[in-house]
């Protein structure tokens, strides 16, 4: 795609010190929340957060390794299904579920990326693979009754008064908590990996996949490595979903749109950066938001709306800035890094 | 009393759809020297050297590299094995720094990051690139992108070093200094080379031996001197005239 | 399960695929000239199969009658598309004009909910109804017609190829994008010329379409990844391999959703895409890659 911009060692280069006391701000904010914001504001920042990290997780994928997967709901899915069918049917917490759910949506993966990389499918047809594997599953739940088929499949109503996390039964306050840590977590998980050996071969490989073999890279090793990762990280978010929301319904979350809405926030905030999916995701939810709340106040509820604006976005973005908008502000704000770095 | 050959192509043929590209080529490459591969375009020399790195697989005959038969290895084992290579049309990592184009290429074998940036950094300081270490790949003109080539497959540390073309497009000074940077490879670490090349000049100043390709068959080999003087190679370059 | 009953779906299969071979020629084109991917294919269609029922609503038009003015407006609408959004884009990685696209296929789909609604529109007209009997078979009418209208646009879509000057400047720009510019051809004219024919292929199998099918702007989507697979299958740039791909795809639709259950019928299709990717990727009629 676009040239993403180079990888530099850690985050104390990625940003100034303007940027990094910026940072600290940020997440005194986010600390405080809950306390003193509206419910409505925090579900809404809990949709941001939720979208920043599977951003992240689709990133690796993608932005560091190259790899264009527009099936990644598949992952959600099946994260999402298989913790919640251990919970319901055989009363195992989501602890352990969610070990369950990891290595549910690994085997996903390396089915994928077998596939695809043995025989050398690359690029747009590896992108259409993927959303075959997810249409393809998303039809397979459809069917499969004993994980209610079409109908859905519920978790038992939660009560919201008090907060079980072991069990994760409890306050929208509890799930903030528990998404921002799993953001935090990716974000530094996503920033170790970019400086190891894994990051930068992975980053060759998006580059210059011939290049990198002939440097000595396995390439197919480390393009597996990026799938399974990826995929594993996608599963904690469907864990997250299936708990948080408490219904899961192969329609809606094996949906093509729901691949879509997970890459959006990376690729207007920025492929390849570490910032990029979280500023993409804040952006697009909080101007999404605003504009339907808008249209509310005037009298009008039309679906669709959020979709289009999407798509412009995107569109825009994909146009005039096909590095993402986190390279231009952080050069516009000077909290962008030292010695002329990119990040 | 002949030396063990580094690397020895040994009857190596490959065809695409009817046309043969290369064949039954066969020679030797000694250890610490310096060989280039000649021959007017389309002769099957970029060819030749992707049936030795691992980007294509010899129809018949063998690849023995110190001693190891090396044909039908992937790329990356080919360069686990110690052969490095350039590419004719230069394939930078372009949104990298030319620092981390380098780095890649060192940690094949230093796993550890650190050492590796001293170790593509120590690279970049004989090629000249140092000064530009922080500058996107994407950014450097042509030569320095063809020296950036050389630094990276140099970084992983190759016991043979296949460089397709690396002077084409540069000045006499530059290919004058590229050509004291291979010497002084040689010399100090007994690297040996492999080289695709048009400038005469650099072909002459560097290598020992003068391997010929025409339509993908050998067709002269010898002492620089020698070669250029062969009727054959005259022939092929030039026209059936000049051979009178 | 009489062979009756399988005999006919599997004819209204064949007839589908051959409306769906339209629909995946017109991708074909596009890729195999122009190689952009185009990922809004479907939802152009849906385009299509609203503009029918829209003309068919307010003013009666059958549909076999307004494909000519759709034809003509999406020729014009691809051309200029083509010519002003995606030219500066063909130099660019493919991930670009796939998000491009992307995009673009967001906002159709979108923009039809917010004008049409959600709810599955069709077109009502007598000849529906009817049907021709062969023996045992008993084919639709409105599916034949369907059919043919598919084919003869189909076959004049060859033979502009083949035959016709301008053609020939197409295929050479699809062989050789700098030896055509070398030679003098003007290629950002000739491209915009060919995305315009692709997107008269989908407009005519549009409003065929909605003859067979009832039309929500939901069907974009699935119409997009139903074009790929059929091109896939059939062989990316090869137009025979497109037909025959969606006939393929027709059928295998059709048995399926007879055999197992209708809603899982795109399943096979999906399998048959990983199938081929993996041991024959350039499809059935494709060029096989060195």
């Amino acid at each position: 795609m676009m040239l993403p911009p180079s990888a530099s060692p850690g985050l104390a280069s990625a940003l100034n010190k303007r940027g990094v006391a910026l940072l600290a701000v940020l997440a005194l904010v986010l600390v405080a929340l809950p306390w003193f914001a509206s419910s409505y504001v925090l579900s809404l920042a809990i949709v941001i957060l939720y979208f920043a990290y599977t951003g992240q997780a689709w990133n690796v994928m993608m932005g560091f390794c190259g790899q264009l997967s527009l099936g990644h709901s598949l992952y959600v899915g099946v994260g999402g299904y298989a913790a919640a069918a251990l919970f319901v049917h055989f009363g195992i917490g989501p602890w352990l579920g969610v070990w369950a759910a990891m290595g549910a949506c690994m085997a996903f993966g390396a089915v994928i990326g077998a596939l695809a990389f043995r025989f050398g499918i690359g690029g747009v047809y590896f992108a259409l693979l993927t959303i075959a594997f997810a249409e393809f599953t998303r039809i397979g739940f459809d069917h499969w009754e004993w994980l209610g088929a079409s109908g859905g499949f519920f978790l038992p109503v939660a009560q919201r008064e008090f907060n079980d996390p072991f069990n994760l039964r409890g306050s929208g306050r509890m799930f903030y908590y528990l998404l921002l840590a799993l953001d935090v977590l990716a974000f530094a998980f996503c920033t170790w990996l970019l400086r190891t050996r894994i990051g930068y071969y992975w980053q060759a490989i998006r580059e210059d996949p011939e290049a990198a073999q002939a440097l000595g890279v396995n390439t197919f090793r480390y393009k597996m490595l990026a799938v399974l990762i990826s995929s594993a990280m996608t599963s904690l978010a469907g864990v997250f979903f299936a708990f948080y929301y408490n219904n899961l319904f192969p329609e809606q979350i094996f949906n093509m749109g729901r691949s879509i809405e997970i890459i959006l926030g990376p690729i207007i905030g920025g492929l390849g950066t570490l910032f990029g999916p979280i500023l993409g995701a804040a952006m697009l939810t909080v101007l999404a938001d605003g504009i339907t709340e808008a249209l509310r106040m005037v009298g009008l509820e039309i679906p669709g709306v959020k979709q289009v604006f999407y798509g412009l976005c995107l569109l825009a973005v994909v146009i005039y800035l096909p590095q993402g908008i986190w390279p231009a502000l952080a050069k516009r704000l000077g909290i962008g890094p030292r010695d002329g770095h990119r990040q | 009393m002949s030396e063990a050959a580094l690397l020895s192509i040994r009857s190596v043929s490959r065809r695409f759809r009817g046309l043969s590209a290369v064949d039954n080529v066969s020679f030797d490459v000694p250890p610490g020297h310096i060989v280039a591969l000649i021959g007017p375009n389309g002769a099957g020399k970029t060819t030749l050297f992707n049936l030795v790195s691992g980007a294509l697989t010899p129809d018949s005959g063998d690849i023995v590299f110190a001693g190891r038969s090396i044909a039908g290895f992937r790329p990356d084992q080919v360069c686990a094995a110690g052969i490095g290579r350039t590419f004719q049309l230069v394939k930078p990592f372009a949104g990298l720094s030319v620092l981390d184009n380098v780095l890649v290429g060192a940690l094949h074998h230093t796993t550890r990051v650190a050492s590796a940036r001293q170790k593509a950094l120590a690279i970049l300081e004989r090629l000249s690139l140092a000064d530009r270490c922080h500058v996107p790949a994407a950014a450097l003109t042509l030569p320095d992108r063809k020296r950036l080539e050389v630094a990276r497959a140099l970084a992983t540390e190759p016991k043979l070093l296949l460089l397709d073309e690396v002077m084409a497009g540069l000045r006499p000074t530059e290919t004058d200094q590229m050509v004291e940077v291979f010497r002084r490879l040689n010399r100090e670490q007994g690297l040996t080379i492999l080289l695709i090349e048009h400038v005469m000049r650099a072909v002459m100043a560097l290598s020992r031996e003068i391997h010929v390709l025409n339509h993908g068959e050998l067709i002269a080999s010898g002492a620089p001197e020698d070669v250029v003087r062969n009727p054959h190679v005259l022939e092929c370059y030039l026209g059936e005239e000049s051979a009178v | 399960m009489t062979f009756d009953l399988v005999a006919n779906v599997v004819i209204a299969g064949f007839l589908t695929g051959l409306v769906y071979g339209l629909m995946a020629l017109g991708l074909s084109v596009i890729f195999g000239v122009v190689r952009v991917v185009n990922f809004a294919h479907g939802e152009m269609m849906t385009i299509a199969m609203f503009a029918a029922v829209a003309l068919f609503s307010a003013w009666g038009i059958d549909p076999f009658v307004a494909l000519v003015p759709i034809a003509v407006a999406f020729f014009v609408l691809g051309y200029l598309l083509q010519a002003s959004l995606i030219n500066p884009f063909i130099t660019r990685p493919e991930h670009s004009q796939f998000m491009l696209l992307v995009a673009v296929a967001i906002i159709i789909v979108n923009a039809l909910l917010m004008a049409f609604g959600p709810n599955a529109r069709n077109v009502q007209v007598d000849y529906q109804l009817e049907s021709i009997e062969l023996g045992p078979l008993l084919i639709d009418v409105a599916r034949l017609y369907a059919a043919l209208t598919a084919v003869v646009t189909a076959a004049g879509l060859f033979a502009f190829f083949r035959f016709s000057l301008l053609g020939k400047a197409i295929r050479a720009c699809a062989d050789n994008h700098l030896g055509a510019q070398v030679v003098g051809l003007d290629v950002k004219r000739l491209y915009a010329l060919t995305f315009g024919l692709g997107s008269v292929c989908v407009a005519v199998a549009g409003c065929m379409m909605v003859l067979l099918v009832d039309v929500n702007p939901l069907l974009g989507p699935y119409y997009t990844l139903l074009a790929f697979v059929i091109v896939i299958v059939g062989g990316m740039g090869s137009m025979g391999g497109a037909l025959l791909g969606g006939v393929l795809i027709g059928m295998s639709e059709a048995v399926a959703g007879l055999f197992i259950t209708p809603s899982a019928k795109s399943m096979v299709s999906f399998a048959l895409l990983v199938v081929v990717l993996i041991f024959r990727p350039q499809g059935l009629l494709g060029r096989s890659p060195r």
